[in-house]
């Protein structure tokens, strides 16, 4: 349960949710930014309300409107605006009650209640009842893509006309970040086609390839939305990007490359914040010669991540050395982005030790829809190419790379981000089982197995902790793939705008935007 | 009359050809329709059990057939990504590209025919020259080169309209019309300089024909000889130039809608081959395919019209 992600022109990918424990925003705003608090009297001023805004995004809900079985990440940033679960994470991801107004859970990590909040409504004006909450969990396991953890309810009880009671048939500690999934009136019958929810914005239309078109929810139960409409409009093209954002076309974009942000300057103010996911050259471990852990740490010593970040994103990103972000705090080990320093003489070594004194040839394969990979696919290259590792590019498209890469497995090396589905710690570390369906890489330790079941089974945090940092170092130790980045995240918001915060799971939060 | 049906024949084979070859294309190309709506979180099972919900299972002849079958009656079937009926997701985007290429075509005719004919009666004056060195830069820019530098200058320096803000058919229709003035501009100059070369060219070979000389002994007006006599001769070449260049406009749109952000179905191929979306490509390749091969029929009964010497066989 985790994956790959990606802007696929398409974002593909899913992704949310979050550690109790975890905590600290990922995002600050730009030094660019701060000089220009200058203007104070702009900024403080009080937000106005309504008024619309028209943001960009780079592809079309293509999978569907129906929250329990949507899976791209693009589309899940912009359903987290119109569904919520019981609970839902804030900007910091400090899971809070939102449909429930208030949880507990039991020691055993076995049984956990929910209080509803009283006079909660959905969009078409009818209140939630608690029967709308065990229909939509429910729900989650027969249609969700991220079943496992809701087949593990063993039952839902009703404790009174407020309160449920979820118990498990096995402990899951995690169990409380599967309930942010969307609670949905049971009486709609295509969840699909009517996006009915209870968050701050209610969808009204959309428009294939053009637009989608949402509008405030005047009975939110919380701290209503700012504007009164929000237009997400699709633009891929990188050029058009750039121009719609200068012309006002378009007041805001997520994820741009630092060229397009210097370009958009002019007219909007420029957040920086990370992505949080792994960037790294993803190795196939079961291949020759990448089944040989001194040639992967030889890889790993001919390149320079700092090099990389300057030649690509003008030195933005954070470098990390292992399947975890920053912004897990708890669980991530800042020393071991410096783990493999490079050294091309040692990766000359390396080699010849495991009998490639040559070098050999390498093909990379990567998506070409998203150029930040093929940019440092690039560089690697030319790095690569210094300790004598002849590397070449192959660029597939997103669907041929999820068949040939992903599904199959036939590759050497492959550059992209993989975020956490689910985020906790575990879905980032989940995929190196040996036996993962989604461990691409084909890293095998049996070392990390038992260490992973041992993380898994116990509900003692310190253990837990203590266990994922264990196996955070394996992966470097194995040198299981070449870790480069978290990447920068970078937004552009008109400067009649504000209000954009980010968060440390993939959402846009359309709510808190006000015009100035 | 016989001809006709000859014709609709061809048209319909040529079709089935069209769809036939572009259906063998994603059985050849890898990737995967289920694959690709579920992403990288799905089990093995779930991604079989949704190729058997979508039918992607049968062997290819078999869905080729069943296909067609459906086709033929009217049903273009459903989309993979948005689960809705392919032709109410055309109906909405076919306006669009049918009149920017409309725009463009007329854009063609209206500069193309007054210079050629022009430049083509005053061979060597500087306008001549100055034209045909405009010819040679203008054929050498690529549409969205040409397109870029428009929302560049037009939009963003002149504020003549606002890149990407561009305005449905449905809400407003002048507003719809003025927006896509611009992409048209782009799409029509390259081959407004081409279509100027051809009918100078013709212009010139004319000029010299008997017809011509008599026509001025009648005492016609320069005008009139070169409205009235030259400019239908001189046109029959460029005729088949101008159907070809309707498919390339059709062609350089699904670039230039990107450009100018036009959600038409240029943007719509691109996004459903990406996604693997069999039904909407099939549908958009054959309207398009469909379009080329019935204009290039109106232009060959066209020449029965202009040149009544030609009949067609």
């Amino acid at each position: 349960m985790k994956r790959v992600q990606f802007v696929k022109t398409l974002l593909l990918v899913v992704g949310v949710t979050f550690a109790l424990a975890l905590g600290g925003c990922s995002g600050e705003k730009e030094d660019s930014q701060s000089s220009e608090e200058g203007n104070v009297s702009q900024k403080a001023g009080e937000p106005e309300e309504g008024g619309s805004i028209v943001v960009g995004i780079p592809q079309d809900i293509e999978d569907s409107l129906d929250p329990h079985a949507a899976v791209a990440a693009g589309t899940e940033e912009i359903l987290f605006n119109i569904y919520e679960g019981l609970l839902k994470y804030d900007e910091n991801g400090n899971l809070i009650d939102a449909v429930a107004s208030a949880h507990t859970a039991s020691d055993d990590g076995k049984t956990y209640t929910f209080t509803l909040r009283d006079g909660v409504k959905f969009h078409d004006g009818s209140t939630v009842t608690l029967d709308d909450v065990i229909y939509s969990i429910e729900r989650s396991a027969d249609v969700g893509v991220s079943t496992s953890a809701f087949l593990n309810v063993a039952e839902i009880n009703k404790l009174d006309d407020k309160t449920i009671e979820v118990v498990l048939a096995e402990p899951d500690t995690e169990f409380l970040c599967y309930m942010t999934t969307a609670i949905i009136p049971a009486s709609n019958e295509d969840p699909a086609k009517n996006a009915i929810g209870t968050g701050p914005y209610k969808f009204v239309s959309r428009s294939p390839q053009e637009n989608i078109i949402l509008e405030k929810n005047e009975e939110y139960w919380g701290e209503p939305a700012h504007l009164d409409q929000v237009t997400l409009k699709i633009v891929s093209d990188a050029n058009a990007i750039v121009t719609n954002l200068k012309s006002g076309a378009i007041d805001m974009y997520c994820r741009l490359t630092t060229v397009q942000a210097a370009e958009v300057e002019s007219v909007c103010d420029i957040y920086e914040g990370t992505m949080n996911l792994v960037q790294a050259m993803y190795l196939n471990n079961a291949v020759e010669p990448l089944n040989d852990v001194r040639v992967r740490q030889a890889l790993a010593y001919a390149i320079n991540e700092q090099e990389v970040l300057d030649l690509t994103s003008d030195g933005k990103g954070t470098i990390i050395g292992t399947s975890m972000i920053p912004a897990f705090e708890k669980y991530y080990l800042p020393e071991l982005a410096d783990a493999y320093p490079q050294d091309v003489e040692k990766a000359k070594e390396l080699l010849a030790e495991a009998g490639y004194p040559d070098g050999f040839d390498l093909t990379i394969t990567v998506p070409s829809n998203y150029q930040p990979h093929i940019d440092t696919a690039q560089v690697l290259v030319e790095q690569l190419k210094q300790a004598g590792v002849n590397a070449e590019i192959q660029l597939i498209e997103w669907d041929s790379w999820l068949s040939d890469v992903y599904s199959d497995r036939n590759y050497q090396a492959t550059v992209v981000g993989v975020d956490a589905s689910v985020l906790t710690p575990k879905a980032l570390l989940e995929r190196f089982n040996s036996a993962a369906g989604n461990n691409f890489v084909n890293y095998q330790n049996d070392e990390y197995d038992e260490l992973f079941a041992k993380a898994t089974s116990t509900t003692n945090d310190e253990e837990v902790t203590e266990s994922y940092l264990e196996l955070e170092r394996l992966l470097s130790e194995d040198c299981a793939n070449v870790y480069i980045q978290d990447m920068a995240n970078l937004v552009a918001l008109n400067k009649d705008f504000g209000g954009y915060e980010f968060y440390p799971i993939y959402v846009m939060d359309l709510s808190k935007l006000y015009k100035k | 009359m016989k001809y006709i049906i000859k014709k609709i024949g061809t048209l319909i084979l040529t079709l089935f050809i069209i769809s036939f070859l572009s259906f063998l294309a994603f059985q050849i190309i890898p990737g995967d329709a289920a694959l690709s709506r579920l992403g990288t979180d799905a089990t093995p099972e779930q991604v079989e059990a949704l190729r058997e919900e979508m039918g992607l299972n049968a062997p290819m002849l078999v869905r080729y057939g069943n296909w067609l079958k459906d086709f033929v009656s009217g049903d273009f079937g459903t989309s993979y990504s948005y689960n809705m009926p392919v032709s109410e997701m055309l109906a909405g985007k076919l306006p669009i590209t049918l009149v920017l290429t409309a725009l463009s075509f007329l854009l063609i005719l209206a500069i193309s025919i007054p210079l050629g004919l022009f430049t083509g009666s005053r061979e060597g004056s500087r306008l001549d020259r100055a034209t045909m060195m405009a010819n040679q830069v203008l054929m050498s820019i690529p549409g969205f080169f040409l397109g870029i530098l428009i929302t560049a200058v037009l939009g963003l320096g002149m504020k003549l309209f606002i890149p990407g803000a561009y305005v449905s058919y449905r809400e407003d229709f002048g507003g719809f019309l003025y927006y896509l003035i611009f992409p048209a501009i782009a799409i029509a100059l390259p081959k407004c300089a081409m279509g100027v070369k051809m009918l100078r060219s013709s212009v010139i070979g004319q000029l010299h024909m008997d017809y011509v000389r008599t026509a001025y002994s009648k005492g016609n007006s320069q005008h009139r000889v070169m409205y009235h006599h030259i400019l239908k001769n001189a046109m029959i070449p460029v005729l088949t130039f101008w159907a070809l260049t309707i498919s390339d406009i059709v062609a350089n749109s699904i670039i230039i809608e990107q450009v100018f952000t036009i959600p038409g179905l240029g943007s719509m191929l691109i996004q459903s081959i990406s996604n693997r979306d069999y039904p909407v490509v099939q549908a958009i390749i054959v309207m398009v395919a469909g379009l080329v091969v019935v204009i290039n029929f109106l232009v060959d009964l066209l020449y029965t019209k202009i040149d009544p010497r030609v009949t067609i066989e």
